[in-house]
């Protein structure tokens, strides 16, 4: 390298020798010690370092302080603006979507909306701010009819007030009235609302809900009945991030049902009404209804006083437990012919007397049948002969039967309001309880029950619970019928529609094929004693196409009257059977089921595509 | 030669802090962009959700049978029944065009007599 050598005299100032040789000859000349010379330029030489090298370090001190001063500068600076500057997330990245903070909406199981949000605003007031508050006091009771003028004035005059909620919701139209009064005191806060378009259709199903914790820029949606309630924190849940919850409703069919229903309920005078329609397969329920209802947009406060049962907000297919009848017999007719102890043709003798731990058992207006077959017990609805079939099978096997298809417990259905749907049972199961349940007395449920245990018979002997949320295929629980056993059990229910002497020939809708059992149960009276006289709950469970079960259908009436005979039936044949035929009508082809008129063995091929009819005349 | 590696070097650390300060600049653009648009995106939901719940609430069931019945004479609407299924054998084949013989039609035989 060219690098100059450190001992280079280059960068050196000229060295001046230490002991000149003239200096020393001329010191030596005057006797003088020549060492004080050597000392002396020694000492010139050590000065002239001395000042080089604090030179250099003064520069070097001045360079380390400009540096100092600058970083301190810098450091201060920006812990003067981070102090002054207003603080902030830091932006290094952005998230995805949004989390969507909003209640989930519901919907049917086609994707229509049965309740959503809608964002609105509350109005409230800080009367020290107010400018003329009786004026707007007087103003307001204007725009809100409902809002006492004179009230609203002591509020805003107490001087201790400093918040007054005016109204939790706001039309668009009435924001921009107060808007227009002008008055600085009155302010608005944003608000989500629940709303249900469809006003009261599936109202017990949806329920309602109402604000929980208010604040004055927002409030939290709850749900306060039905299923509102029930799933209510997973339709808050912010993580769900809106994907509405998919009922297992059909909303066109719903409004069918209502109106069918609603229609049946006044001709026939009754004071409530019920139906559940539910896919045999899957449990999902199709249709609900129970009248009267009420509107979730505004849901009644539930009432003080009285029977609760006659509230709009009762839920009668769910909560309404009742003696649902002789629906029940086709229970103990399929679990004989489970056990093998009967087959259809078995004949049973019905004539009376018949005495059960002391207490007669009678027949429907005092008939005497004689001895029946198995099927006839059912087509003609003996009660002793159910009774006689449920002796046979024993109280502990009927009541494992009965548990099974979901008897004995609160329907599973998801809505709050079904827990109270417990069923009444006998305290002491003796032979008369088997006996009187066998067709349908003593045990009171639900019309959702019996729905659930008509399905376990039309699917073949599977049991299915009940639910509200669609589903993707069938639910089978257990199996608790043989698939001959449910078979031959449809076959009895289609007598009692198709039959000329069944209980239900109403119910025969041209090419639907219904199978089902009537029944009619006279109501307990409320303080014991007995039962009324006048007073029935008419109950026809129905399962159609009955070649090929796909949806069960219950009706109950409430006290219903036929009136247009020579004196009032109040049987289920004259009262539920011809509702629920009407709303089988009117319900199928939205379900999409297609009308099978049967032309016999003969002209039965010439049905496109039509299913092979296997017993479904009573001819056949 | 050392001198040159220096001025690189200080060129080099010159030219990448630039570099990094327009990427942050840029970055920080597209942010504000993402921000407006997530607001924008917000705006569209709830508008959507009011259009929705409108749309929801002028088909309900109640209104809809009653518009048909307003406007029964001009639709003739009613409720589904079973009857309204027809097999595809009852569905009548469109007619084969008719040959219009009302009009006199000029019969020409010339040329019927070369081979």
């Amino acid at each position: 390298m060219t690098q100059p050598s450190p001992h280079a005299p280059q960068s050196q100032p000229t060295r001046l020798p230490l002991r000149p040789l003239a200096r020393i000859l001329d010191a030596r000349s005057k006797g003088e010690n020549p060492d004080a010379i050597e000392l002396e330029n020694r000492r010139i030489r050590h000065e002239e370092m001395r000042d080089r090298l604090r030179l250099r370090a003064e520069g070097r001190l001045l360079v380390l302080a400009v540096m100092f001063f600058c970083a301190y500068a810098v450091i201060g600076a920006r812990m003067g603006m981070l102090a002054a500057s207003e603080p902030m997330e830091p932006r290094a990245q952005t998230t995805g979507a949004s989390i969507i903070a909003a209640r989930a909406d519901i919907v049917d199981r086609h994707g229509r909306l049965l309740a959503t949000n809608m964002s609105t605003h509350a109005l409230y007031a800080h009367p020290h701010k107010m400018i003329e508050p009786e004026i707007t006091a007087e103003r307001l009771a204007e725009i809100f009819p409902d809002l006492d003028a004179e009230k609203l004035k002591q509020r805003f005059l107490n001087p201790k007030r400093k918040f007054v909620w005016i109204k939790r919701k706001l039309s668009p139209e009435q924001m921009q009235q107060v808007h227009d009064l002008g008055e600085p005191g009155l302010l608005f806060g944003p608000r989500e609302m629940r709303l249900y378009p469809n006003g009261a259709l599936a109202a017990h199903v949806l329920g309602g809900s109402s604000f929980g914790e208010e604040g004055v820029h927002s409030a939290e949606v709850i749900g306060t009945a039905g299923i509102e309630k029930f799933f209510d924190a997973e339709l808050r849940d912010p993580a769900r991030e809106g994907v509405p919850l998919t009922l297992s409703l059909d909303l066109t069919v719903q409004a069918a049902s209502e109106q069918v229903l609603d229609a049946g309920m006044k001709l026939l005078n009754a004071k409530g009404a019920a139906s559940v329609l539910m896919d045999v397969h899957t449990g999902e329920v199709i249709s609900i209804v129970s009248l009267p209802d009420f509107d979730p947009n505004n849901r009644p406060r539930p009432p003080t006083e009285g029977n609760p049962s006659d509230s709009p907000l009762f839920n009668r297919a769910v909560q309404g437990v009742y003696e649902l009848g002789s629906t029940f017999k086709i229970f103990a007719a399929a679990q004989a012919m489970q056990l093998k102890l009967v087959n259809k043709d078995t004949v049973i003798d019905t004539s009376p007397p018949m005495r059960v731990n002391g207490h007669p058992i009678g027949e429907f207006q005092k008939k005497n049948y004689g001895p029946l077959s198995v099927e006839k017990i059912i087509v003609k609805s003996s009660n002793r002969g159910t009774g006689k079939l449920a002796l046979q099978i024993g109280g502990a096997r009927q009541q494992d039967f009965l548990e099974s298809l979901g008897f004995f417990a609160p329907p599973p259905l998801e809505i709050v309001e079904a827990k109270g749907g417990q069923p009444l049972l006998p305290k002491r199961w003796a032979d008369i309880s088997t006996v009187t349940i066998s067709y349908g007395h003593g045990i009171s449920t639900t019309p959702l029950h019996l729905a659930a245990g008509y399905a376990a018979i039309a699917n073949g002997g599977r049991t299915v619970q009940p639910t509200l949320v669609k589903q993707a295929g069938p639910q089978y629980r257990d199996v608790v019928l043989s698939e001959r056993v449910a078979q031959a059990s449809m076959d009895m229910l289609r007598l009692v529609v198709s039959h000329e002497d069944g209980t239900a020939s109403f119910a025969n809708v041209p090419g639907y094929h219904v199978a089902g059992k009537t029944g009619t149960a006279d109501k307990p009276r409320e303080r014991g004693g007995g039962y009324y006289k006048d007073k029935v709950i008419a109950t026809f469970a129905s399962v159609f196409p009955a070649h090929d079960p796909k949806y069960v259908l219950v009706v109950a009436l409430d006290e219903p009257v036929e009136t247009s005979g020579s004196k009032p039936r109040r049987t289920a044949g004259w009262t539920a059977v011809p509702v629920a035929a009407e709303m089988i009508q009117r319900v199928a082809p939205l379900l999409g089921l297609r009308p099978h008129y049967d032309t016999g063995h003969l002209g039965g091929g010439r049905l496109a595509g039509g299913p092979l009819l296997r017993s479904t005349n009573a001819s056949d | 030669m050392r001198s040159l590696f220096f001025v690189l070097s200080v060129l080099a650390v010159i030219g990448s802090g630039y570099w990094a300060n327009r990427e942050i600049a840029l970055t920080q653009d597209e942010l504000d962009r993402v921000k407006v648009l997530q607001q924008d995106i917000a705006i569209a939901r709830e508008r959507l959700s009011i259009l929705k719940a409108e749309w929801a609430y002028l088909n309900r069931p109640d209104r809809l049978r009653d518009l048909a019945d307003l406007n029964f004479d001009k639709l003739g609407l009613l409720p589904m029944q079973p009857s309204h299924f027809a097999q595809a054998d009852q569905i009548a084949y469109p007619r084969p065009p008719e040959l219009d013989l009302s009009q006199p039609i000029e019969v020409s035989s010339a040329g019927a007599n070369r081979p």
